[in-house]
């Protein structure tokens, strides 16, 4: 068992508990593009972003989906470090991929707005999931990474057909950039917020970790009618 | 299992086992270091990455490039995932997926080189050649790339003729150059 300090809370987790679990044992809400909960973590999309130090030492970002709970670790979840490097992720995924829902409601959860970057339209965010959905759940490797910087995208072994696809769709199932958003892709701003106008149907409101139920079900009726 | 082969079938797993069990490929071996009964699973993706890396190099080397039927039967071999080549395959530049020429002619057009004129010399020579930077040429003798730097700038502009390094380069003495070291065809 390790013991830290998790937003002023004394916690203990087990020992190999990475941050964003432990938070979301005791019901901090971390927000996260590349984790879940069935496959590896990754460390790609840097959503979850936590501000953790030593007592006495030095304060860094860490991505919390790949970071290991350690003994007297300070952890801040929500604190405004934190908060303006996400709110500056979600900008850069909203900029790189503004047809996805998963990002517009991010982007609606957290306030963000405006989009500051030049505007792309990309249809993926390279956060993996479907790469590790393919081999760790469908044991098929079917799918993978190719090329690398700038020119890294996903595709199949020579761009054509695999043979290892069983056409399960399982990569579609997890794809959060497949996840098309509520006015359909040809929406001619970047940024939705269609949902920011609307009340949580929360008790309690705060500005940065507010906790309503994902999905939010106020957004959900509207767009049902 | 009959009592003759039972002794080489343990070998064989004892073998397999401390990995120096190798595969052939055309009746050659591809390189020692690669053995799917080492080094496969999660956590050590590193050393799998590697030897497919050793791999590549040793199919390159033979082929002067990455045959698409050399790969995939590569990969049913040695059980490696064809996906896994695949990445490494197009993750580094030095390996090659389309046929390359005979002949590799690289001219750098790092600063260093392009203050002194490197661009000229590419155009001369994609000129003489007959061929764009990066293209090769239809007989399959002659590729021509550029890089960004060779860490050589002291002798820009650089022309590298198959690993052969000629600083210094000038467009007046190009053809004579390229003629000496290239079959080159006279109109
Ligand atoms: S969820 Fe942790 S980096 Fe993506
Ligand atoms: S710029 Fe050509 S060798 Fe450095």
């Amino acid at each position: 068992m390790v013991n830290l300090t998790l937003n002023g809370l004394e916690i203990t987790v087990e020992k190999g508990t990475t941050l964003l679990e432990a938070a979301k044992f005791y019901g901090i809400e971390i927000p996260t593009l590349c984790y879940d909960e069935a496959l590896s973590p990754y460390g790609a999309c840097r959503l979850c972003l936590v501000e953790v130090s030593k007592p006495g030492g030095r304060s860094k970002l860490v991505s919390s989906c790949t970071y290991p709970a350690m003994e007297g670790l300070v952890v801040r979840t929500h604190s405004e470090r934190v908060m303006k490097a996400r709110r500056l992720l979600i900008e850069l995924y909203l900029a790189t991929c503004p047809s996805s829902k998963t990002i517009q409601d991010l982007a609606s959860k957290y306030h963000v707005t405006k989009v500051r970057f030049t505007q792309k339209h990309e249809d993926c965010i390279l956060c993996g999931l479907c790469v590790r959905m393919c081999e760790e759940q469908m044991q098929a490797k079917a799918i993978g990474f190719v090329n690398r910087g700038a020119e890294r995208r996903i595709s199949t072994p020579f761009d054509a057909k695999s043979d290892e696809c069983r056409l399960c769709g399982g990569c579609i199932y997890i794809c959060p950039a497949c996840r098309l958003r509520c006015q359909g892709p040809n929406e001619e701003s970047p940024v939705c917020n269609a949902c920011l106008n609307l009340s949580p149907p929360c008790l309690d409101q705060y500005d940065d970790a507010m906790c309503y139920m994902d999905p939010c079900v106020a957004c959900e009726l509207k767009i049902q009618k | 299992m009959e009592e003759k082969y039972q002794d080489e079938f343990e070998e064989f797993l004892k073998a397999l086992e401390n990995g120096e069990v190798t595969a052939e490929y055309d009746g050659k071996e591809i390189s020692e270091a690669v053995c799917p009964a080492n080094g496969s699973g999660k956590g050590d993706n590193n050393e799998e990455n590697n030897s497919i890396v050793s791999l590549l190099q040793e199919i390159q080397k033979e082929h002067h490039y990455l045959p698409a039927d050399v790969l995939k039967e590569v990969a049913e071999k040695r059980n490696i995932p064809l996906m896994d080549i695949y990445s490494v395959a197009t993750f580094y530049k030095s390996f090659s997926l389309e046929p390359v020429g005979k002949h590799k002619i690289v001219c750098c057009s790092g600063t260093a080189c392009h203050v002194r004129g490197g661009k000229k010399i590419t155009g001369e020579i994609s000129r003489l050649l007959k061929i764009k930077p990066g293209e090769t040429s239809k007989d399959r003798l002659f590729s021509l790339e550029t890089v960004s730097c060779l860490g050589a700038c002291a002798l820009a502009p650089l022309v590298v003729v198959d690993g052969e390094y000629c600083g210094n380069m000038a467009t007046s003495r190009i053809e004579s150059f390229l003629e000496e070291r290239l079959p080159l065809q006279k109109e």
